[in-house]
């Protein structure tokens, strides 16, 4: 990896980076079984250079803002070190928003670029929001077919300057990019990440998991997300490696590219590794009965020679026909976006399959902790990565408190919030409003979250006051969105869940319209953002003097119900 | 050449197949995540069953944000 010491700038690590590695790999893009594209260093830099100058052509310049809304490919990744090295700040926005949700974060970010993929444009145009953004000057948009109308977007591919572009050199105390957390209803939470706190983020990952020129990564969670914008972008073009793309994410031609491409790492969502356990257990299950027994005994032995540390040549040897449907090149399967069951991450580690469990926000970077597998513990999220401070503020008597982290990955704040980054950074401690505490041999163990949100297996951050636009002029007198946990803590980071609490108007029951009512509205909204049940509630809800819901009071007062009868399912 | 209401009830008959539903309990309308109670993934797999069974190709973009049976036999038919 490049000494990033000596860097000031994501676009300085970079540029030296294509210039270093020049001969090397770099991205591999593949759709089902054809393999679309293959690009060195060098090529990747042909390709990033025309654009860096006609979007300098176009008076883009130092600090601003330009959004991709991209699914994962080659073209997000030029695309963003073309904006990096005109000194831009990137605005990577989750290509499965919906247009609404989108135009909205373009028109918070005060983005003057925004470059995406035909499809993606072809739904923002058709959406009435389009026209309350104004700040937009230049749209690019990639693998258009020909002969279609625009809409005032221009294609990507001829979108190229003819000079050479001139390099903008950024300060590390320079914002680098815009990453929303979440929050696209009443609040969104762009977080101002700046130079430094990427290139702290990634001092720690070679000693722990070192990547090497024609080393794999599999990027498969989306690039505008914190974890593989490190992992899946800036990590391994500092250190020469390889980055896969598949454009077809169906579980089949996942598990193909392990073994076409001899995938070294890959990050997956909780729900993805359980995908993948469920698929191992189901071809373990048809196994006759005498190769059952084989692999059990040879699992028993892998853990009894792993237990203290992993022995990854030895596993392969041991389980040779698990690890070669992953490639056998696989190093670690990296899972985060989310909390994990311990017994999914056993599983793997039982097969020789290291999962590095890790604990992260976008507010930090990427990661905060990670298990260092010595030894593996499927119980916890491991130990701060070096560089993180990490505390349990006001711990109770099982020393349970909220974590919070000092380190030089912590975002500078969020967009034009300054109350909210006042409450979120305190003193230079960034409050993770999730509870944790240090067991006796350095690791962190989490039981739940102190803030009204939830986190799916998914990765997503759920915030409900987010969702309650859905249910605005329901026949009620007032409602709210509460996460269960909040309301009635679980001490549990699994099984969380949204829920409508409803006041009703006097002498009013809940009718099988109403029901029917809050269904259809919930059916409109992603599934991930769905409320499970309602919860009914006779008083009226405590606010503030300008009439905000006092959220805290009312979960007080809700918690006195008993959980499991309150709660009417939908 | 299949009509969309023959593609709309071909769809309904193989998800009622592969999550082994009753398949007069599904209709076009529905919202497949709440009808079936399944997630991203099994949706995926859904989906590669409907390719081979209709042999084409449906790229990740097109189904993206699609939630009901109809419109995802809108977005097949378009392909045939």
């Amino acid at each position: 990896m490049l000494d990033l010491s000596k860097y000031q700038s994501i676009g300085a690590a970079l540029k030296d980076a294509l210039d270093k590695f020049a001969g090397e790999t770099c991205l591999i893009e593949s759709d089902r079984e054809r393999e679309k594209e293959r690009l060195t260093y060098h090529d990747f830099k042909q390709r990033a250079h025309p654009l860096a100058n006609a979007l300098q052509n176009a008076a883009f310049k130092a600090s601003d803002r330009a959004a991709i809304i991209m699914t994962n490919q080659s073209k997000w990744l030029i695309s963003a070190y073309a904006i990096f090295y005109c000194g831009g700040v990137l605005v990577p926005l989750d290509y499965k928003l919906t247009p609404e949700e989108q135009w909205q974060l373009l028109k918070h970010s005060s983005a003057s670029v925004l470059i995406t993929e035909y499809p993606i444009w072809r739904q923002l145009t058709a959406s009435p929001a389009r026209a309350s953004t104004a700040n937009l000057k230049i749209v690019l948009v990639t693998e258009a077919p020909p002969n279609v109308d625009l809409s005032g977007a221009q294609r990507w591919e001829d979108f190229r300057g003819t000079g050479e572009p001139a390099f903008i050199p950024r300060k590390r105390s320079d914002v680098a990019t815009i990453v929303y957390s979440s929050g696209t209803g009443g609040r969104p939470k762009g977080c101002m990440m700046i130079h430094e706190n990427y290139l702290e983020q990634c001092v720690p990952f070679p000693a722990l998991y070192p990547l090497w020129p024609r080393a794999t990564y599999l990027s498969i969670l989306p690039t505008n997300h914190a974890i593989d914008f490190m992992l899946g972008f800036f990590y391994p073009f500092v250190s020469g490696a390889t980055v896969v793309h598949l454009r077809t994410l169906r579980p089949e031609y996942v598990r193909a590219a392990f073994p076409k491409y001899k995938i070294a790492y890959v990050t997956l969502v909780p729900l993805v590794l359980k995908n993948l356990q469920k698929g191992l257990q189901a071809r373990f299950e048809e196994l006759s009965l005498w190769k059952r027994r084989l692999l059990n005994a040879l699992v028993a032995v892998n853990k009894a020679l792993t237990g203290s540390r992993p022995h990854v040549g030895l596993s392969r040897l041991l389980l040779k026909q698990v690890h070669e449907a992953f490639g056998g090149q696989l190093r670690a399967i990296i899972v985060g976006g989310s909390f994990t069951e311990p017994q999914v991450l056993q599983f793997f580690y039982d097969l020789g399959i290291s999962v590095a469990n890790a604990y992260g926000l976008t507010e930090a970077c990427t990661g905060i902790t990670v298990n260092d597998l010595k030894p593996f513990r499927a119980d916890t999220v491991g130990k701060p990565l070096p560089g993180m401070e990490v505390r349990i503020l006001n711990p109770d008597s099982e020393g349970i408190g909220e974590v919070s982290v000092r380190s030089k990955t912590v975002m500078s704040g969020y967009l034009n919030e300054p109350e909210l980054t006042a409450e979120t950074i305190v003193g230079g401690w960034l409050m993770t409003g999730d509870l944790g505490r240090f067991d006796s041999a350095g690791h962190l163990q989490l039981f739940g979250r102190k803030k009204n949100m939830i986190v799916t297996e998914e990765g997503k951050n759920i915030y409900p006051e987010d969702i309650e636009s859905a249910f605005e002029s329901l026949p009620v007198k007032e409602f709210c969105v509460f996460a269960a946990n909040y309301i009635w803590p679980q001490r549990s980071m699994v099984g969380e869940q949204l829920l409508l609490v409803l006041h009703l108007e006097q002498g009013h029951i809940l009718t099988d319209e109403l029901r029917r009512d809050v269904s259809a509205r919930n059916s409109r909204l992603l599934n991930y953002k769905r409320v499970h049940g309602i919860v009914l509630f006779d008083e009226d809800f405590p606010r503030t003097a300008s009439l905000k819901i006092k959220r805290n009071i009312l979960a007080e007062r809700l918690a006195q119900k008993d959980r499991a009868l309150a709660i009417l399912p939908l | 050449m299949r009509t969309i209401d023959q593609t709309t009830q071909e769809v309904l008959s193989l998800a009622s197949k592969h999550f082994h539903v009753p398949s007069d309990s599904l209709a076009p309308d529905d919202d497949f995540f709440k009808k079936l109670g399944i997630n991203s993934l099994q949706a995926l797999e859904l989906l590669s069953r409907l390719e081979n069974h209709f042999g084409i190709e449906l790229p990740d973009y097109e189904v993206q944000g699609v939630s009901d049976f109809r419109t995802l036999a809108s977005r097949i038919q378009s392909r045939l």
